[in-house]
């Protein structure tokens, strides 16, 4: 009995330090992609083709995603406000959750899961085939050449992505609230435009989905270049890139909403 | 056993070397993977390295290029000690030499043309025509001029190897390495790259150094060998002098017998007691 618990104490204190120690690598990591991101501004078209993959093809995910978000919220919201006799806000209640929250983080997570796990398996099955060595035997580093444009591709696409997703999930509610509903058209777009505050919400909705893209790329890259080479540790690797992302994402969106409110006050 | 003293006297192919490893030692943990081993590589000549799996060989391969620093010793390309370049230095010696890995390693992303023009693209300001010409250059040296379009997914294991080959020679370096580059060939591709290997290496003047365990091929290409056991040299000599050794280890490996210093059984306990036979008869003698 007292060895179960002496072992299940140690693997804990084992998984806490490996947690910590991971954090550290990755925050270093994250210093050398930075140092390494001269490339990236020389042959911008590197960033580029990576915003193709990255940001172009999850463009289906996003925009799906945010057009029925927007129609559930369209909705939901209906329901409640016509209670109060306010059924004219739900374009304030639809645009401000997507602006301030669902945009920036739900779009975040999507990202996450199309494009962090597919940035993670693409670099480490290039760790696991010898592409990675085999660059920098070539006297081409990887994090230059890799890395970076990659992470700056994340960075770049993510906050776009997420004002699409709020732009569709508007256009959700509108479909739903003026079209299906009946809302008055005119009451809808004016108590929205008069409601939602440039800086205080768009501005900051932007913020977070910055954050977000920094923090997805990163887990995505160091999940993928620290992967062991085979499939195994590849698919591991794939699935932290998910669950790591999607805990950071939160967190940090919690920290952020924390100190924006603040700021609004 | 002993191991004869090949690191430590005036090597026969001593003259000039570009590479000279120095008693040097190596271990991953604490196995010892190498144990104070030595060679001299000469300019202009294909060296192989020959050895059963695990005894070293592609870890020696990656002391050379710098992949890894030793432990003890030291390893010398062209005068510079290679453990102790910067990173800098690090990539301007590696600019002069390349590396085909056993696989080929090919960018997956990218077809057969960006591939060998890859190093040209990332190194050399060259027009994108002389890029053309250089890369249709070096894919018709290696038989694959009509294969320039084609991605890595779509070539066969001796086609990526002979691309990854073009890859390898397209800056016409000093030094090309080679980690098994027979591995998984059929009998027509493995001639064919090993042709390729000596023919491109007298070609661009260079030099070869060859990790591999396919006696037959390499015997047919190599001007010398060393044989490495148990992270040392245990026989050096030419083809026809590494053919004639006595030393067991050496004969068992050229010869492929199947028992000899190199057992064939893994260290078990006792087969009988292991699968319960030693108490079996215990009983029916009770």
């Amino acid at each position: 009995m007292l060895e179960r618990v002496k072992l299940t104490l140690g693997r804990l204190g084992h998984n806490f330090i490996n947690g910590v120690w991971r954090v550290g690598a990755m925050t270093r990591f994250f210093f050398l992609v930075l140092a390494a991101s001269g490339t990236s501004v020389r042959r911008f078209r590197l960033v580029m083709r990576e915003v193709y993959f990255s940001g172009v093809l999850s463009l289906i995910i996003i925009v799906v995603s945010g057009l029925f978000i927007g129609m559930v919220l369209g909705l939901q919201g209906f329901q409640t406000l016509q209670r109060y006799g306010a059924t004219e806000s739900i374009g304030v209640l639809v645009a401000l959750s997507l602006v301030r929250e669902l945009g920036p983080v739900v779009a975040a997570l999507l990202f996450a899961s199309r494009a962090g796990s597919a940035i993670t398996a693409e670099i480490g099955l290039m760790k696991a085939t010898e592409q990675l060595t085999a660059m920098d035997m070539m006297a081409v580093s990887p994090m230059s050449r890799v890395i970076a444009p990659r992470f700056w591709a994340g960075v770049i696409s993510m906050p776009v992505l997420a004002a699409i997703f709020s732009a569709m999930g508007i256009f959700g509610g509108y479909l739903v609230g003026v079209v299906l509903i009946g809302v008055d058209n005119g009451a809808f777009w004016s108590q929205m435009q008069a409601a939602v505050d440039f800086r205080y919400d768009v501005l900051n909705g932007v913020v977070k989905s910055f954050v977000f893209g920094i923090a997805v790329t990163v887990i995505a890259t160091f999940e993928g270049f620290d992967a062991p080479p085979t499939a195994e540790g590849v698919s591991g690797a794939t699935t932290r890139t998910v669950v790591s992302s999607a805990l950071t994402i939160l967190a940090l969106d919690l920290v952020l909403t924390a100190f924006m409110l603040r700021g609004d006050a | 056993m002993r191991f004869p003293l090949a690191s430590r006297q005036p090597s026969r192919v001593s003259e000039a070397p570009l590479v000279e490893v120095d008693a040097v030692q190596f271990g991953y943990g604490r196995s010892l993977v190498l144990k104070g081993i030595s060679m001299r590589i000469p300019r202009g000549k294909v060296v192989a390295i020959m050895g059963g799996s695990g005894c070293g060989k592609t870890t020696l391969l990656r002391l050379v290029s710098g992949q890894l620093k030793p432990t003890a010793g030291s390893v010398r390309l062209a005068g510079e000690t290679v453990h102790e370049l910067d990173r800098e230095g690090l990539y301007r010696m590696r600019r002069r030499m390349s590396m085909l890995f056993q696989f080929g390693a090919l960018f997956t992303d990218l077809s057969v043309y960006d591939n060998v023009a890859f190093p040209l693209r990332e190194h050399a300001d060259l027009s994108e025509e002389m890029v053309r010409d250089l890369v249709l250059l070096k894919l018709e040296a290696v038989g694959l001029r009509g294969a320039h379009n084609l991605m890595p997914s779509e070539l066969s294991g001796g086609m990526a190897r002979r691309v990854a080959l073009a890859r390898a020679v397209v800056m016409d370096p000093m030094l090309v390495l080679y980690d098994e580059p027979f591995a998984g060939l059929d009998p027509i591709s493995m001639s064919v790259v090993g042709s390729l290997i000596r023919r491109l290496n007298d070609a661009l003047g260079a030099t070869s150094i060859l990790v591999t365990h396919d006696v037959v091929e390499s015997m047919q290409i190599v001007d010398y060998l060393y044989f490495v056991a148990d992270g040392r040299v245990v026989g050096e000599g030419t083809p026809d002098e590494i053919r004639a050794s006595a030393t067991p280890v050496v004969h068992q490996f050229v010869h492929g017998e199947t028992d000899g210093p190199v057992p064939f059984h893994y260290p078990a306990p006792d087969y009988a007691a292991d699968v319960g036979l030693g108490a079996a008869k215990e009983i029916a003698h009770a």
